[in-house]
């Protein structure tokens, strides 16, 4: 296995330290047999052996509040990574054409695979400046609108959606309350619902809530391994029902919210589970990205084979469905 | 807490079965309107023969408040009622029928905070005599039946878990069946914690079945009362043909709190409330509450089938 498939990133997850010793020792090795010649390559493939198996472990029993933390790492492949690696000829279109555009989602044409669609996405930002100017990826509702407005394109040229979802929800400020966050989520969640066209959706890193969903309704809706999808954050969730904020509360509700993919496969809420290269899509985002673009790509085919009438009403089955009652 | 977090998440997923066993609600639903109100009647706010109105202050004597459709006498302040209250104030006198009140909550994540969900519960079962936080049913107001849901904030501040989402999807459909006018009374917090994603899914399932209605050319009225918050603001509620408001309801969609420890400066004076999304655009008319009904009739009679 190669170095970059297994090598930690720049930044440091507190539960993967047991690692950054070993990292460490194989690159002191390296750098002493390239300088004093010495043959250690035994010595090296054993240390990185090593590590390969800790990454395996360490990742095989993750806790629910290490996925969040997985899911949030800085170096993980955002929404612009996957469209730049396999959306072939990207055309962005802005805007919402009554308030303005929202940087915090990204939309326009692009073809996956043999298909034509159209790419809705939220957009957390690569670097400081871009991170504010999207809020963190927290969207207005004129990134709602805006996202709701190049689906009813799509719909008017029987083009699929495809939407990328990674955001901590929507933002919580005052103008967004006074343009309408709520009703813009809500009008949404209905006309997706009735869209005349294939969605797909996958949550590629953050699944906050109202915020997420307000992009996600779909026929087929996926989600990476190590992203996580849930009614709030593990934070909000852990300031209501524990009154606290410290990081064993906080802890203690990423458990309890089942977040994690496996959860919502379980729950029905996702349809399928991309899984992610060894210790996540950060350590090996073409591996990532490929896995993504094969799902795509296939969902797809397989929702283009029926009658529009009849992918609107398995959408509505799909979406009635959810949710399980007692006492009938 | 009777269990550590994660034994109950390595464990097999609980059957619906099973759930049901662990949880009959101590009360026995209701199934008469005066059984209800009666249910209602036993949780009334503050005990007492006087109480101070939170917004002017005045001390008022219950009973005038409670003959005045629990506003108050001095300044109109809409004190919160209940879902039971709030159908007899509705509707027409004994035409309330209730549907689907046998519907209970499972526990299916097993969830524990400080206290366990399923006794949770239990405990909001007894105070409210209700096994979740809305009340749907086919009723008559002013003479015009309709397709009724109201929403009861005393119920775990009236969370949209999967009964409340079921309960008000067949309440949609129902509509959609017998071309009924549908009027829903919202007074929610937001989606239930403790079902988590699947809370969340209540909101795209309300939202779709009114995609349906709205196609049907199906009538909705969208009543907002305090608090009207979160998930529920963001699908259903927000989604009426003509949406009332209560007067100085807060309505929104994040929490006056989370908004002000996002932004870190004071919020305008009046945001969130009823006024201010008038104002903003977001309300076709604010409706004392002994108008409602009347108001309710006029705009089926304009816009009904
Ligand atoms: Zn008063």
């Amino acid at each position: 296995m190669s170095t970059a498939s297994t090598a930690s990133p720049a930044f440091e997850l507190e539960f993967e330290r047991p690692l950054t010793a070993l990292e460490r020792q194989i690159a002191q090795l390296e750098a002493q047999s390239d300088t004093e010649g010495y043959d250690i390559s035994a010595e090296v493939r054993q240390l990185r052996a090593n590590h390969t198996a800790m990454l395996k472990k360490i990742y095989a029993s993750i806790s629910p509040a290490n996925v969040v933390k997985v899911a949030r790492a800085p170096g993980r492949p955002q929404a612009i990574d996957y469209i730049r690696s396999f959306v072939k000829d990207f055309c962005e279109l802005h805007g919402d054409r009554h308030f303005g555009d929202d940087r915090a989602i990204i939309s326009g044409f692009g073809r996956v695979g043999p298909h034509k669609c159209m790419v809705i996405a939220t957009h957390k930002g690569k670097d400081t400046r871009e991170r504010i100017a999207c809020n963190f990826g927290c969207a207005h509702p004129e990134g709602y609108r805006k996202a709701l407005l190049k689906m009813k394109l799509a719909e008017k040229f029987n083009l699929p959606i495809v939407s990328f979802i990674d955001t901590p929800g929507a933002y919580p400020g005052v103008g967004a309350e006074e343009r309408g966050q709520a009703e813009a989520i809500a009008v949404n969640l209905r006309e997706m619902s009735r869209l005349r066209v294939p969605i797909v959706s996958v949550v590629i890193g953050e699944g906050g809530s109202g915020g997420a969903l307000g992009i996600g309704v779909a026929d087929k809706a996926a989600m990476m391994q190590y992203a996580w999808y849930s009614v709030i954050s593990p934070e909000g969730c852990a300031a209501i029902l524990w009154k606290a904020a410290d990081p064993v509360s906080v802890a203690k509700a990423a458990e309890a919210l089942k977040l994690t993919a496996q959860d919502n496969l379980k729950l029905g809420t996702v349809d399928h589970i991309i899984d992610e290269p060894l210790g996540g899509a950060h350590r090996n985002p073409a591996t990532a990205s490929d896995k993504i673009e094969k799902w795509i790509t296939t969902a797809l085919r397989d929702l283009k084979r029926f009658k529009v009438d009849n992918l609107i009403a398995k959408r509505y089955q799909r979406l009635r469905k959810l949710g399980q009652v007692g006492g009938e | 807490m009777s269990q550590s977090p994660s034994a109950s998440s390595q464990g097999v997923p609980p059957t619906a079965a099973s759930l049901a066993q662990q949880y009959p609600p101590d009360a026995p639903a209701p199934r008469t309107l005066a059984q209800l109100t009666e249910a209602g009647k036993r949780s009334e706010v503050p005990e007492g023969l006087w109480m101070r109105c939170p917004s002017c202050e005045a001390m008022v004597y219950r009973k005038n408040i409670e003959q005045n459709l629990n506003v108050c006498t001095e300044c109109d302040h809409h004190f919160r009622i209940g879902a039971d209250e709030r159908v007899e104030q509705l509707c027409d006198p004994g035409s309330f029928e209730p549907m689907w009140e046998d519907l209970t909550p499972l526990d299916l994540l097993s969830f524990v905070d400080l206290k366990p969900y399923s006794e949770r519960l239990r405990g909001e079962s007894k105070k409210t005599g209700h096994r979740d936080a809305v009340l749907c049913g086919k009723a008559f107001v002013k003479g015009r039946g309709v397709v009724l849901a109201a929403m009861d904030s005393r119920f775990m501040m009236g969370s949209m878990g999967c009964v409340v989402g079921e309960k008000i999807t067949r309440t949609i459909e129902l509509a959609i069946e017998t071309d009924l006018p549908l009027i829903i009374v919202s007074c929610s917090g937001g989606a239930r914690m403790q079902e988590s994603t699947l809370s969340l899914m209540q909101m795209s399932k309300t939202s779709a079945a009114l995609a349906r209605l709205d196609s049907e050319g199906g009538l909705f009225i969208s009543v907002l009362a305090d608090p009207t918050t979160g998930g529920v603001t963001a699908s259903f509620a927000m989604l009426g043909d003509v949406i009332l408001a209560e007067p100085k309801a807060l309505i929104g969609f994040a929490g006056p709190r989370v908004i002000a420890n996002t932004v870190r400066q004071d919020l305008p004076e009046g945001f969130q409330r009823s006024e201010h999304l008038q104002e903003k655009g977001f309300v076709d008319r604010i409706v004392h509450r002994k108008d409602l009904r009347s108001e309710i009739s006029r705009i089926i009679d304009y816009a009904g089938k």
